[in-house]
């Protein structure tokens, strides 16, 4: 499979009166081609701002990508010019977002705003704009879509409006698909239908996947491979099922933890992670975790863990195994 | 997947669209509501009778607005005197001038029928040079943000620091001095030629469109400031879209409402500036009817002939009501906190 995506060391920070603030600090992943990335993490641990640096959307001042390489089938998106960039946005590569009440325009009919993409990147007219639109739509099973393209977003409910959000993202076919947070301000039963809808398109339309959630029940049966994010570092990276099976940072265990599983001991209580996740002022010197981590050892308060491997294409940022309790 | 309900043939009939409540617009749901204030259906229909009157002002005005007939002036009908019976021992009787003449015989009525003409004028003209220059100005300092933002918004701040009317009436003296005996062929020729074209009301325009437009570009400034912030415009920026695009599509026509609202709420201040300008003698030249400079007219005899100075006073202020009745029916319509609440 052919590379699509491949981001280096990828460093973004924002200058606030506190002080620079560093949100992404060196981050790398790869996407090929019709590969399901999901990128897990706590509110703040830079999931969001990752995917906005590559794409040139951090609104500048306060925030700055400093350092990294974000390589779009081999050309770094940092160093386009922005007339190159508008093109990758929305056409090649594009967003759904995590809230489909406020991601419309209120004012504009459904129509019109599914079929934008379409008129900015392809030049088409209303009316081919429109049939297209329909297509897209019907394909992400908007009932009578014909009928409803002359509709307002206020008139459909926030499952139906996500779904449409979907088609808008879609409808220029492109090869990447980032979904930041998409289900989460919707009800269970939706996030569901979503996640399923979202499974059938990749598998109909082939695009690579980039899924950003704080929810590793939504994103298990989805993601081919995982990417556990804290405090602006990728902490653990691996195929989901090694992730899950044999979970290699305390952070990621932590979650897990904290998760209900219908397979294990029904009885037992949840368990939190104790404390907060940190906002980092400079390049730490220890791990970010270690504060929290019940696994801390010295080197831990001493020395920042690079991604270590833990196990066939898997990595972790941990200097302590889990299951010894000792350095690896 | 679970396939979504066919609405094909379910008991809401079959065939058609029976659930989904026709797509409104928001043009034609404001409609519908401005429709149903009934203050602002009366405002409205006033502005509409007043622009069909000035627009065929020589139809319906039964003199020409200059035409002296000086044997006839300060001559008033039977039912004006009833109306102001303290002009009994000298008025003069005649049933030719329907609210009477003034005191040169010119009959007041035609000349309010014209006069509407320049209140009417002042009234489209003003806002469009507001709307203009205010709106530009507004969504760019909004849009763009940052230091220009500042910057532009200082110098506003130092316009509005001006008394506005002291600025207009300064602006239309230095005018009329400047253009009064100008050569032919300049500059100042050519504007001085358009003035007197439109009875003096260019310069008017001028100086409403210099002084009213800050307001204008503080609220859309203001108004673009919270929108851009909204998550739809960073959803349409991530679909490529550029700030042409963003800027007129995106934000101006969900910033539309308010802007109209306070451009018909400030059309009652264009009015009335013009007839105070005329007021005071700088307005519109004479013999040009400006319901201000009747009103000043009058204004000398009001003892004597009261009906000179109220009448056109009376449409002067049901004009302005006309227009804030309306103005307070766009808002409520407009308003979309109101939204399905009528």
């Amino acid at each position: 499979m052919a590379e699509l995506l491949k981001v280096r060391g990828l460093e973004t920070q924002f200058r606030t009166r506190e002080g620079v603030v560093h949100a992404v600090n060196g981050v790398d992943f790869n996407l090929v081609e019709g590969e399901t990335l999901g990128i897990v993490g706590e509110s703040g641990c830079g999931k969001s701002v990752t995917v906005m640096s590559m794409l040139r959307l951090i609104p500048s001042p306060p925030g700055k990508v400093v350092a990294g390489e974000a390589l779009y089938q081999g050309k770094d998106l940092l160093k386009m010019s922005d007339e190159e960039i508008r093109h990758i946005r929305g056409a090649q590569i594009s967003m759904i977002f995590q809230d489909p009440m406020t991601s419309f325009n209120p004012v504009l009919t459904i129509g019109r705003q599914v079929a934008e993409p379409l008129e900015i990147h392809q030049g088409m007219n209303r009316h081919q704009a429109y049939d297209r639109a329909t297509e897209m739509l019907e394909l992400v099973g908007i009932p009578k879509a014909k009928d409803r393209l002359g509709d307002y977003p206020h008139q459909f409910s926030g499952g139906m409006r996500q779904r449409v959000m979907i088609a808008m993202s879609l409808v220029c076919n492109p090869s990447v698909l980032i979904a930041d947070e998409p289900t989460t301000a919707l009800d269970v039963t939706i996030q569901a239908q979503i996640v399923e809808l979202a499974k059938d398109l990749r598998d109909k339309l082939g695009m690579a996947m980039i899924w950003i959630t704080h929810d590793l029940g939504v994103i298990a049966g989805l993601a081919d491979r995982m990417a556990v994010m804290y405090g602006g570092f990728i902490i653990e990276t691996a195929p989901v099922k090694s992730l899950y099976g044999n979970p290699s940072h305390p952070y990621t265990l932590g979650l897990l933890n904290s998760l209900p599983r219908v397979d294990k001991d029904i009885n037992r209580r949840l368990e939190s992670i104790e404390g907060l996740p940190p906002i980092l002022m400079e390049t730490p010197h220890s791990c970010p975790f270690a504060p929290r981590c019940t696994y801390v050892k010295e080197r831990c308060l001493v020395e920042n863990p690079p991604l270590l491997e833990a196990g066939p294409d898997h990595y972790t940022a941990c200097w302590v195994d889990l299951e010894t309790r000792s350095y690896r | 997947m679970t396939q979504p309900v066919s609405l094909e043939n379910n008991e809401f009939g079959a065939g058609g669209r029976p659930i989904s409540v026709k797509g409104e617009s928001l043009f034609r749901d404001s409609v519908r509501r401005l429709a149903r204030n009934k203050a602002a259906v009366v405002g409205g229909t006033i502005i509409v009778i007043l622009i069909l009157v000035a627009l065929f002002a020589n139809v319906v005005a039964p003199y020409p607005y200059a035409e002296q007939t000086l044997v006839d002036q300060n001559k008033l009908p039977q039912w004006v005197l009833s109306l102001f019976p303290t002009m009994k021992p000298y008025a003069q009787l005649s049933s030719d001038y329907f609210i009477g003449a003034d005191y040169v015989g010119r009959d007041l009525f035609s000349r309010i029928i014209f006069g509407a003409r320049v209140s009417l004028t002042v009234a489209f003209i003003g806002p469009l040079i507001s709307l203009l220059i205010g709106v530009t100005y507004g969504s760019i300092s909004g849009y763009f943000g940052g230091r220009l933002d500042n910057l532009m918004m200082r110098v506003v701040d130092v316009l509005y620091a001006f008394p506005s009317l002291l600025f207009i009436i300064l602006l239309l003296a230095f005018f009329r001095s400047t253009f009064a005996h100008p050569t032919p062929g300049t500059f100042t020729y050519t504007m001085s030629q358009l003035d007197s074209a439109s009875g003096g009301l260019l310069f008017i325009f001028i100086g409403i469109g210099l002084t009213a437009w800050e307001t204008m570009a503080r609220l859309t400034r203001g108004q673009v400031l919270s929108v851009r912030e909204k998550e739809f415009i960073e959803a349409a920026r991530t679909l490529g879209a550029k700030d042409g695009r963003i800027m007129f599509r995106h934000i101006l026509p969900n910033v539309v409402g308010p802007l109209v609202v306070a451009e018909t709420l400030a059309i009652p201040g264009y009015i009335s500036t013009e007839a105070f300008l005329s007021f005071i003698g700088i307005g519109v030249n004479p013999p040009t009817p400006s319901w201000g400079s009747m009103i000043s007219d009058g204004a000398q005899v009001i003892r004597t002939y009261p009906n000179q100075a109220v009448f056109p006073a009376l449409a002067l202020a049901i004009t302005m009501f006309a227009f804030n009745f309306l103005g307070d029916g766009l808002r409520d319509a407009l308003d979309p906190r109101l939204r399905g609440n009528q």
